[in-house]
């Protein structure tokens, strides 16, 4: 009746867990409680929950990202613990069967759960509104990508307490994930959640390709395009073309363990190395798809804050457009030492280092954005400057690693753990950070609190590089990844130190928290009448803050690039038309967020044998695809006086702190418009 | 800080054999070539984000200012032609560091045959006709040829002092060479996670003197312990923490046939079109 | 013949949508080149595949191989009903263009029947090869080979569920823009199969009897 799923499927014994468990369900029933007191439920599910607003979903994207970057880091805290204590052999706190599931959880959620959403969510958030759209292609599309990556984040957590989790590194190299090795349902947990968030991704990808190609505002060509935009256009392309790898690998290695398959066995005839190669076909393009829109908001963070336009624009494109398609000729770099021919390996090894002249040049680009500007240092900027000068160090050690004849020394060494987190916590976590705190105001209508901002940036970045400098140095000093325990006592004050950085890091998060909190405590103080908090160049910040939920009340004429600087600079930016139109716009559904629950039911019942209840799962899913097919009552128009309304309260508002050229009639031109 | 590196004792750049030599002065070299553009664009960041702050009113401001391609020409060259002159050494040093490439020496090399098991390494040495668990021997200023497989899981081959690592693969056979230079008992460990008891798959790795080889080699064939099939299935089940172990005698053939029990069967060999991946180093080997 | 379908295809999109008023609210293009994009990530899981199968084609670890197992006439036939139910698809299209409902039902109910010969011929194919002992756990070369054949088949497989649904929404609410639009992307959808097949055809059965 229930497959492999007993009652000892939960571990009683495990006191970390059931804490952790406890407190889970401590938190989920008072935040329960909470919302039903305050009778929220409705207002959670008509305004949130079944919306197909792009700015909501980028939102809860990045509400889904902080809380698993929470669980992610709580990985992290206990790794450090663990191999600060484990020296000389000693057992440490944590025993391997523990430790192992904690490290490759640590990366999966790290990745697919933090890192991915966040990005996804920032592009949510500001693709449409930079490009001048009333929303994405598809609404609704974008409302099931969310929920089935929610899904994937359901069943990951799930692992936490109900089985166990893979214990096999973050990408699950066969034949160690194969069913003779890894007997338990870690790994068909690993699989499942990562196949549903991964079609989320794969659909987003699609969704936001031709919401960039198709709906831009008029005037707006590639080339006058914000940059932001561009490194979301090349992102989602580079997910379009390398997560159907992952598609591709990770079901067979579901075939393998669910079908008896041989493709990456030891016996009758398969062959692991072809699973590393298709993981890293996709793997490689992903921390592509991670750091380019990172490199898109340093660009417009760095731009708006120094007063300038963005130092070699064109560059800028061309270099994003290079790394895309370089992205995908470097994957080998990740096995030089699986035993490839010295030709092969240092034809990879130079296509990688190609990489860093792009990479290079944009660095250039930033610091000569600031050359002859006015720098004010908010904390969206401290963020990017602590980002370039880091990120060198982790492209230093990358380029270094690139070189297979020292990858062969430093290759799976902490020297590596070092490296990329160099440039993911230094170029993705940064960036993330950085993008919250400057788009923050667009989504909520008021700005983040600087003091707590700053002063989780120092802990970050001291934090940063106390806990990973150390590991630098332990790499070169022969130690490897992924120990639980190590016989060799020099390397423990390193491990201590490294400790010591992750407590820093720590209250670098704590910090962010409570910035949040301060913020919105404070949000009257810090609420942003204008619109445009920054001295904004980009569409964006010529909506109001909140932005209205179709966007733009007239969609906006583009002639240049950074069309609304100019606006500005021309007191034009605030124009009323003499007539406002009808507004077409997408109705909510609750659709998507059933297909990711009967998603979750699908994976979940996969994980634990139970095939009913995955016949069950697959049939809600398709079921509810075609309620969505046969409903025709998808869309609405908001009518014209009603944005006249919403607008004319804007501008009264803009009036009142004292805007200048405000509701100006409108000229000729804007009538043409 | 690189330099400040280079100056703590590092085992990966405290070398005692050729290859790792080689591997640390590369390592060194690109360092120092990538600093030519590193420091400077560290420098540039923190100085221009100064000078350039809101609160300086002396420092010029020009508003509209976004583009020189002088500037643009020197961004995209200077990286271009470092990475040039890092790409020719590297074709150059892949090659000679290739993991497959035998060691130019006069004296005849040593071989040994290492078969990664859950969770420790089976050592045997052919033509001595001994086998170890845990530890190897060999003679300093001698190319050691390993031969390396898996009966498990993928693990890799490691010893930092003396230079590169390779995979051990089940169904394959990856080959390394290297050698010592300074007698010592170097730490050797599998550098790929292969599951519960991995942290403990280290082995010791003794280069001594010709005498203190043959010495060793002599207590090993002292021992009573013969590696025969019963044997070796007794060792390949999963267990940790191995002590070290000498086998005073190996049926000769014992490393072709785990590499062999894999291939299954007249048609496996599935060589040819394994061309079709580009880790195909290996199979040229196992195709014998 | 494909080519005149995809043609038609193409014209079918210029439908004027039911609220064409600007704000780039124009469904159809952005729908069909989504569309597009998904049949290419689509096709890159197929290029996964189908390189897979490339690399264990002779690992048949002592069980049989192709040679042994394919039996090119059946394959042949089924590789028509494929072919044919491509061309009917495209008739339907063209019916679609002209604005004939019942004969777009026709022939969509013609391409379904074929679709599903073609699965039935399938399903029928691997059972027998099961049954004699050459089943995806025979053999990496058999995995493969399951995988990629099978695989193609459950998208054959959505294909008929869609022609399904597409059938009873034409029925009960016309040739309107958006049933227009599905078909358009669903007879992408369906010669996209077929070509899969092609190459299928092509790279797994013909390589391998030879």
């Amino acid at each position: 009746m229930f497959g492999k799923l007993t009652l000892s499927a939960i571990p009683f014994d495990q006191p970390i867990i059931m804490g952790t468990l406890l407190v889970v369900m401590l938190g989920g029933a008072s935040v329960f409680g909470y919302v039903t007191w305050q009778r929220k439920w409705a207002y959670l599910w008509s305004e949130w929950f079944t919306t197909v607003d792009h700015k909501k979903i980028g939102v809860m994207y990045i509400i889904m990202a902080l809380v698993m970057l929470l669980r992610g880091f709580a990985d992290a805290i206990m790794m450090r613990t663990q191999q600060a204590m484990a020296s000389a052999d000693a057992a440490g706190y944590l025993p391997p069967h523990h430790y192992d599931q904690i490290f490759t959880a640590h990366g999966d959620i790290m990745i697919f759960f933090m890192a991915m959403p966040f990005i996804t969510g920032l592009m949510n958030l500001v693709v449409p509104l930079q490009i001048g759209a009333r929303d994405v292609a598809y609404p609704f599309l974008n409302s099931l990508s969310f929920w089935l990556t929610a899904g994937g984040v359901v069943l990951i957590m799930a692992s936490l307490f109900i089985g166990d989790f893979a214990a096999t590194g973050w990408l699950a190299y066969p034949p160690l994930s194969e069913l003779k090795f890894s007997p338990g349902v870690g790994v068909d947990y690993y699989i499942w959640s990562l196949q549903l968030s991964g079609l989320g991704t794969t659909l987003s990808g699609i969704n936001f390709i031709v919401t960039i190609l198709k709906m831009r505002a008029p005037g707006m060509t590639l080339m006058k395009m914000p940059v932001f935009t561009w490194t979301a256009l090349v992102t989602n392309i580079l997910i379009v073309a390398a997560f159907p790898v992952l598609t591709v690998a990770l079901a067979l290695l579901g075939a393998d363990r669910y079908l008896g398959m041989h493709f990456f066995t030891n016996d009758a005839g398969g062959n692991a190395m072809m699973y590393v190669n298709l993981i890293w076909i996709w793997g490689h393009p992903e921390v592509y798809i991670l750091i380019l829109p990172c490199f898109g908001a340093y660009s417009e963070i760095i731009a708006t804050f120094s007063g300038k336009p963005l130092f070699g624009y064109k560059s800028m494109v061309y270099a994003t457009a290079a790394i895309g398609v370089l992205s995908f000729l470097v994957w080998l770099h990740h096995f030089f030492t699986m035993g490839s021919g010295a030709s092969v390996n240092a034809f990879f090894g130079i296509m990688t280092m190609i990489i860093s002249v792009p990479t290079g040049v944009k660095l250039f680009n930033w610091l000569f954005t600031m050359f002859r500007g006015r720098v004010r240092f908010t904390v969206p900027v401290l963020w990017t400057i602590g980002f370039m000068v880091t990120f060198v160090i982790g492209g230093v050690t990358g380029v270094l690693m690139a070189v297979p004849g020292a990858d062969f020394v430093l290759h799976n060494s902490l020297f590596l753990i070092a490296h990329f987190h160099n440039t993911i916590i230094g170029g993705v976590v940064f960036g993330c950070l950085a993008a919250m705190n400057y788009w923050f105001p667009k989504a909520f209508g008021f700005k983040l609190a600087e003091r707590w901002g700053k002063a989780s940036f120092w802990c970050w970045l001291v934090g940063f590089y106390v806990a990973f400098m150390p590991l630098y140095i332990l790499g070169l000093k022969g130690m490897t990844r992924r120990m639980n325990h190590y016989a060799n006592p020099d390397w423990q004050p390193y491990l201590i130190v490294a400790l010591i950085g992750a407590v820093i890091i720590l209250f670098g998060i704590f910090f962010t928290v409570l910035q949040l909190y301060v913020s919105v405590r404070d949000r009257v103080t810090l609420r942003d009448p204008s619109g445009d908090p920054w001295g904004g160049r980009t569409l964006e910040w010529s909506t109001s803050s909140p932005a209205p939920f179709y966007n733009f009340a007239v969609l906006p004429q583009v002639r240049e690039l950074d069309q609304f600087w100019t606006d500005k600079q021309d007191g034009v930016a605030y124009m009323r038309p003499n007539r406002y139109e009808d507004i077409h716009m997408p109705r909510n559904t609750g659709v998507g967020v059933f297909m990711g629950l009967f998603g979750v039911v699908l994976g979940f019942a996969l994980v634990w044998h139970i095939w009913w209840m995955a016949a069950l799962g697959l049939a809600g899913m398709v079921g509810s695809f075609l309620v969505r097919v046969y409903d025709r009552d998808t869309d609405y128009w908001v009518p014209a006086a009603e944005v006249e309304r919403i607008e004319r309260a804007r501008l009264m508002r803009m009036q009142k702190v004292g805007m200048v050229g405000v509701a100006t009639p409108a000229n000729d031109e804007q009538q043409a418009a | 800080m690189f330099l400040f590196l280079a100056g703590c004792s590092t085992e990966v750049l405290d070398p005692k054999g050729d290859i790792g030599a080689q591997e640390k002065s590369l390592i060194l070299i690109a360092l120092g070539l990538m600093a030519i553009v590193a420091v400077p664009v560290i420098a540039m960041t923190l100085w221009f984000a100064w000078r350039y702050r809101a609160g300086n009113k002396k420092a010029r401001y020009a508003p509209d200012w976004s583009h020189s391609t002088a500037i643009e020409v020197v961004v995209w060259s200077v990286p271009a032609v470092i990475i040039a002159i890092l790409a020719t050494i590297t074709w150059h040093t892949t090659h000679t560091l290739d993991p497959y490439r035998p060691l130019a020496s006069r004296a005849k090399p040593v071989t040994i045959e290492a078969v990664a098991l859950d969770w420790k390494w089976l050592f045997i040495y052919p033509e001595q006709g001994i086998a170890t668990v845990n530890q190897i021997a060999f003679p300093t200023d001698v190319p050691v040829n390993f031969h390396i497989t898996s009966d498990s899981v993928m693990n890799a081959f490691f010893i930092p002092q003396l230079g590169s690592q390779i995979y051990a693969m089940a169904g394959m056979e990856t080959q390394l060479h290297l050698i010592a230079r300074e007698p010592g008992t170097y730490a050797g460990l599998s550098s790929n996670y292969s599951g519960a008891g991995f942290s403990d798959m280290h082995f010791q790795a003794i280069a001594t003197s010709q005498q203190g080889f043959d010495a060793w080699v002599a207590k090993v064939k002292a021992a009573p312990a013969t590696l025969d099939r019963a044997a070796y299935d007794a060792l390949a089940r999963p267990s940790e923490k191995n002590p070290v172990a000498y086998y005073g005698h190996v049926p000769a053939g014992l490393f072709a046939g785990i590499v062999e029990k894999y291939m299954g069967g007249p048609h496996a060999g599935d060589h040819a079109s394994m061309a079709a991946l580009p880790s195909n180093h290996m199979h040229a080997k196992a195709a014998e | 013949m494909s080519h005149a379908a995809i043609s038609a295809t193409a014209d079918g999109i210029h439908v004027p949508v039911a609220h064409g008023h600007g704000h780039g609210h124009d469904d159809g293009s952005r729908t069909l080149l989504g569309f597009w994009i998904y049949l290419m990530s689509d096709c890159l899981i197929f290029s996964g595949l189908f390189a897979t199968f490339a690399v264990l084609a002779n690992a048949t670890a002592g069980g049989p191989g192709g040679k042994e197992l394919f039996e090119l006439p059946y394959v042949l036939g089924e590789t028509m009903l494929l072919l044919v139910s491509s061309f009917t698809f495209g008739l339907a299209m063209l019916d679609m263009r002209a604005g004939h409902r019942q004969r777009v039902l026709v022939w969509l109910f013609a391409t379904f029947l074929l679709g599903a010969g073609f699965i039935g011929m399938e399903v029928h194919e691997f059972a027998h090869l099961i049954h004699e002992g050459a089943g995806p756990d025979r053999s990496a070369f058999l995995s493969a080979y399951f995988t990629l054949v099978g695989t193609h088949g459950l998208h054959v497989t959505a294909g008929l569920l869609w022609l399904v649904v597409m059938m009873d929404q034409i029925r009960r609410r016309g040739l309107n823009a958006d049933t227009r639009r599905r078909l358009s992307c669903l007879s992408l959808f369906w010669h996209f199969l077929d070509i899969v097949w092609i190459c299928v055809f092509t790279f797994v059965y013909l390589r391998g009897v030879i």
